[in-house]
């Protein structure tokens, strides 16, 4: 049950990050992207702030022998560079550069309750799923 | 605060804060864990994307409605909502995951990954503003 609190716990406080830094504003992102345009660099300060803090402490948290809610941490162990990396990624990046929302922003967005959040969470999910089909 | 929320969810919970991971894990479950393991998996996955979403809420409640983009339409949304999600799920994360918790980790393939989706996306994002004009 605690656990469960505590991840409720950190998507808020995520959450809120995501809405102080303008994140979860898809304009303001691709004012970030639009380095043609009237290119906004602010959010790079927000990505480096927020890897600052993690390369900080990431390293410290991981010598604990376990989590304090967990038996264990759940890492990845890949470490080769591989097409579906490469691929994956050039994808991610077209449809966040198309929208202007990744993951963690378009899911806070859904507080808008407005349509776009909406059809994009949707599809989002079902573009998930369409791989697993395709290759798991 | 983004930083923050992750090394909380990493030491509280052994988890990585890659949001596009924690969602499509609530829709692909690994084959052969027992049936309560899968219902607590799901369910601190379920509690991090609630603290976002309600993270979403109380930011209006706190700062007034967010403005909703007009004009942007929702075939596009759609369109970037599917490559998100394959793209995501084909690399193994998007820009928190990769982003904030992979490059906290010193991962080579994390680096890569932010290094290509940054690129993409602001190709696309010069694609979709500047060669189709579209008020994105």
């Amino acid at each position: 049950m605690i656990a469960h609190a505590s991840a409720f716990g950190a998507g808020l406080l995520f959450g809120v990050g995501l809405w102080i830094s303008g994140m979860a504003t898809p304009r303001k992102v691709l004012d970030f992207l639009d380095i043609a345009g009237g290119w906004d660099p602010s959010l790079a300060l927000v990505m480096a702030g927020a890897v600052t803090v993690t390369l900080t402490l990431f390293g410290r948290v991981l010598k604990r022998p376990s989590p304090f809610y967990a038996e264990q941490f759940a890492l990845s162990l890949k470490q080769q560079v591989d097409a579906p990396l490469i691929l994956g990624a050039a994808l991610f990046g077209i449809g966040w550069g198309i929208g202007g929302y990744c993951p963690g922003p378009a899911l806070t967005a859904l507080s808008n309750l407005s349509a776009e959040a909406f059809v994009f969470v949707g599809a989002m999910i079902a573009g998930g799923l369409a791989h697993r089909v395709a290759f798991d | 605060m983004i930083g923050l929320a992750s090394v909380w969810l990493l030491i509280a919970n052994g988890r990585i804060a890659g949001v596009s991971g924690i969602l499509h894990g609530l829709f692909a479950q690994p084959v052969g864990s027992a049936p309560e393991g899968r219902a607590g998996d799901r369910l601190w996955r379920a509690s991090f994307i609630g603290g976002l979403i309600v993270a979403g809420f109380a930011w209006h409640a706190f700062a007034g409605p967010a403005p909703v983009r007009q004009g942007f339409g929702l075939g596009w949304v759609a369109l970037a909502g599917l490559l998100v999600g394959f793209g995501t799920r084909m690399s193994g994360g998007c820009t928190s995951g990769h982003g904030v918790c992979g490059l906290g980790r010193l991962s080579v393939r994390s680096l890569v990954a932010v290094a290509i989706f940054m690129a993409a996306g602001m190709a696309a994002t010069f694609v979709v503003r500047h060669l189709l004009g579209l008020p994105s």
